[in-house]
């Protein structure tokens, strides 16, 4: 039998979640994180950080967007997905996260862009023509007030909205967590630890991901990068990627001490077919190399151009590192068997509706909407300081 | 009140919500099924409907009152167990009026490897091959009986390799 080791059970021979189900929980991994950025600005006061503040809100939008397409894609009848939503049942976890995602979608992430952007929208839709300009005149919902007190009622409840936030883009990725660690016959994926570990690894990967889109957009548009926003978000991503390994570290301590009885298999799962992934990329290259490239700019004074480097470098490891962790999880988790027996092999496919080329399109596809959305919405201050004052 | 006024905008922002609330209830008013709910989390009016499905099978015991010579090679062999309509398909229509349909004999370079292709989840004494090395395409009743599927005496031998399974 082709990739088999051993014994498998008739239906784990075959991998059921495909690379798009490592996707998903990457994607919704850097909606959280990219919230978590803008939130630090908001709510925790983090001025060096408010340059990316407009630009986490909408990166996390743009990959909010996306971040169901992976699910809906995976399914064989996607056209009755909206079923568990019009009649769920309490002990589905999918059918909840639906209305976490709504609401977050709706309730946090439009509605704190929307209030945000509300001044900005008005002098757009005065200032437009077109089909452009009906667009902005739909955005502002018939409402042109934008006097002093409205513009101050907007931002306390900017600021409410990003506090209920927090908590919503924790449950959004805690959630994702759960579903795999709530899967009790998997000794792989059963830990209560998940949803923490992949809360964390989620801010990792916003908050990197941000940092790279604020630098290439920036080197893009030929502007200056603010190197103090910059340095802050890198001293913020090694503090939040030391929680995120020493939680991961925990996880892995604990299944060492314990040893249950699946501990064997699995052990021997990661020194054979998990190895590189999980132990190479992963582990070496995409969390100690980082940490230890992050470290180095928090002790040693480098020079500007140095730390711009290191700063991709960490960045760009530390995205590689989370999608392994994300592949290790998913993908880890169905090559063994339940027997403890067996291993099976995982042979993405390349053109399928859950191949590769599909993954690398959904990958880009929230880069298309950032790139739509920054065009509509244009997250660089100078725009913004730059258009005139209208009272109510 | 010009809080409220200066408020404004954020009511509008609402009446967004209480719109698509309102649209998701209609929606769900028009497509969740009538009964659904009625005795549990499932469309109630299912039951009767699944009830009045007509029965398919005809079931090994109705095909031996007529077949009694297939059921008299079928009973020494392995295959004394597998059901007639395993292989040959739902066959009440047939039971019922023999005239009325002919069943299509079933290919058997195709039915037998459903069983007998090589599996890690099957246990070793399970008689498994890769078909395309153990039978290059022929079909199987060129060598084996498939009511009975020791070797045929009149055929030529091939060695039957088991191709996996569990220890």
């Amino acid at each position: 039998m082709t990739g088999v080791e051993g014994y498998m059970y008739p239906n784990e021979i075959t991998l059921y979640w495909s690379v798009l189900i490592v996707l998903y929980p990457f994607i919704t991994g850097l909606v959280a994180g990219a919230f978590i950025l803008a939130s630090l600005e908001r709510v925790f006061n983090v001025a060096a950080v408010k340059p990316t503040y407009r630009l986490a809100l909408l990166t996390a939008l743009s990959f909010l967007l996306v971040a169901p397409l992976p699910l809906v894609l995976h399914l064989g009848h996607p056209f009755r997905s909206p079923e568990m939503y019009f009649t769920p049942h309490a002990t589905s976890a999918m059918a909840m996260f639906g209305y976490v995602y709504m609401w977050y979608l709706m309730a946090v992430l439009v509605f704190e862009i929307w209030l945000d952007y509300r001044r900005e929208i008005v002098f757009l839709s005065q200032s437009t023509q077109g089909l452009l300009g009906i667009v902005y005149k739909i955005m502002t919902l018939g409402s042109t007030n934008i006097s002093e007190r409205a513009l101050h009622i907007d931002e306390r409840v900017g600021w409410v909205v990003t506090l209920v936030g927090i908590p919503s883009a924790f449950m959004l990725h805690g959630y994702v967590g759960f579903i795999f660690g709530s899967i009790k016959a998997n000794p792989w994926w059963s830990s209560p630890l998940m949803p923490v570990v992949f809360i964390f690894s989620a801010m990792v990967s916003g908050i990197a991901g941000v940092m790279l889109l604020y630098m290439g957009l920036t080197k893009l548009r030929k502007q200056t990068i603010d190197m103090r926003c910059v340095d802050s978000i890198a001293m913020y991503l090694f503090y939040i990627f030391i929680i995120d390994f020493s939680l991961e570290m925990l996880d892995l301590v604990h299944r060492i001490y314990e040893a249950d009885e699946s501990f064997r298999s699995l052990d021997f799962m990661v020194h054979t077919k998990l190895y590189f992934s999980q132990i190479v990329i992963q582990i070496c290259l995409g969390t100690i190399l980082p940490l230890v490239l992050l470290f180095l700019t928090q002790v040693v004074k480098l020079p500007e151009i140095a730390r711009k480097r290191i700063y991709a470098i960490s960045g760009c490891l530390a995205l590689i590192g989370i999608f392994a962790m994300r592949w290790n999880v998913v993908i880890g988790g169905q090559l063994f068997s339940k027997s403890f027996l067996g291993y099976t092999t995982y042979k993405m496919a390349l053109v399928t509706k859950e191949g590769l080329f599909m993954a690398i399109a959904l990958t880009l596809l929230p880069l298309l909407f950032l790139w739509v959305l920054i065009k509509l919405l244009p997250p660089w201050p100078e725009t913004s300081e730059h258009a005139p004052a209208i009272g109510d | 009140m010009s809080v409220f006024k200066d408020a404004g905008h954020l009511f509008r922002f609402a009446g967004l919500f209480v719109l698509a609330f309102i649209l998701f209830l209609v929606i769900r008013h028009f497509v969740v099924p009538k009964s659904f709910g009625q005795y549990g989390h499932y469309r109630a009016a299912s039951i009767g409907e699944i009830a009045a499905h007509q029965v398919k099978y005809a079931g090994h015991e109705t095909c031996e009152t007529c077949h009694a010579e297939v059921f008299d090679v079928k009973k020494d062999g392995k295959h004394a167990h597998v059901n007639c309509e395993a292989c040959h398909g739902a066959l009440a229509k047939h039971a019922d009026d023999p005239g009325a349909m002919t069943p299509t004999k079933p290919d058997t370079a195709v039915i037998c490897a459903r069983c007998h292709t090589a599996s890690a989840a099957k246990p070793k004494g399970f008689p498994q091959v890769v078909p395309a090395d153990h039978s290059t395409g022929l079909p199987c009743e060129t060598c084996h009986q498939p009511h009975n599927p020791g070797m045929d005496a009149a055929a030529p031998k091939a060695p039957v390799k088991a191709a996996g399974g569990a220890k």
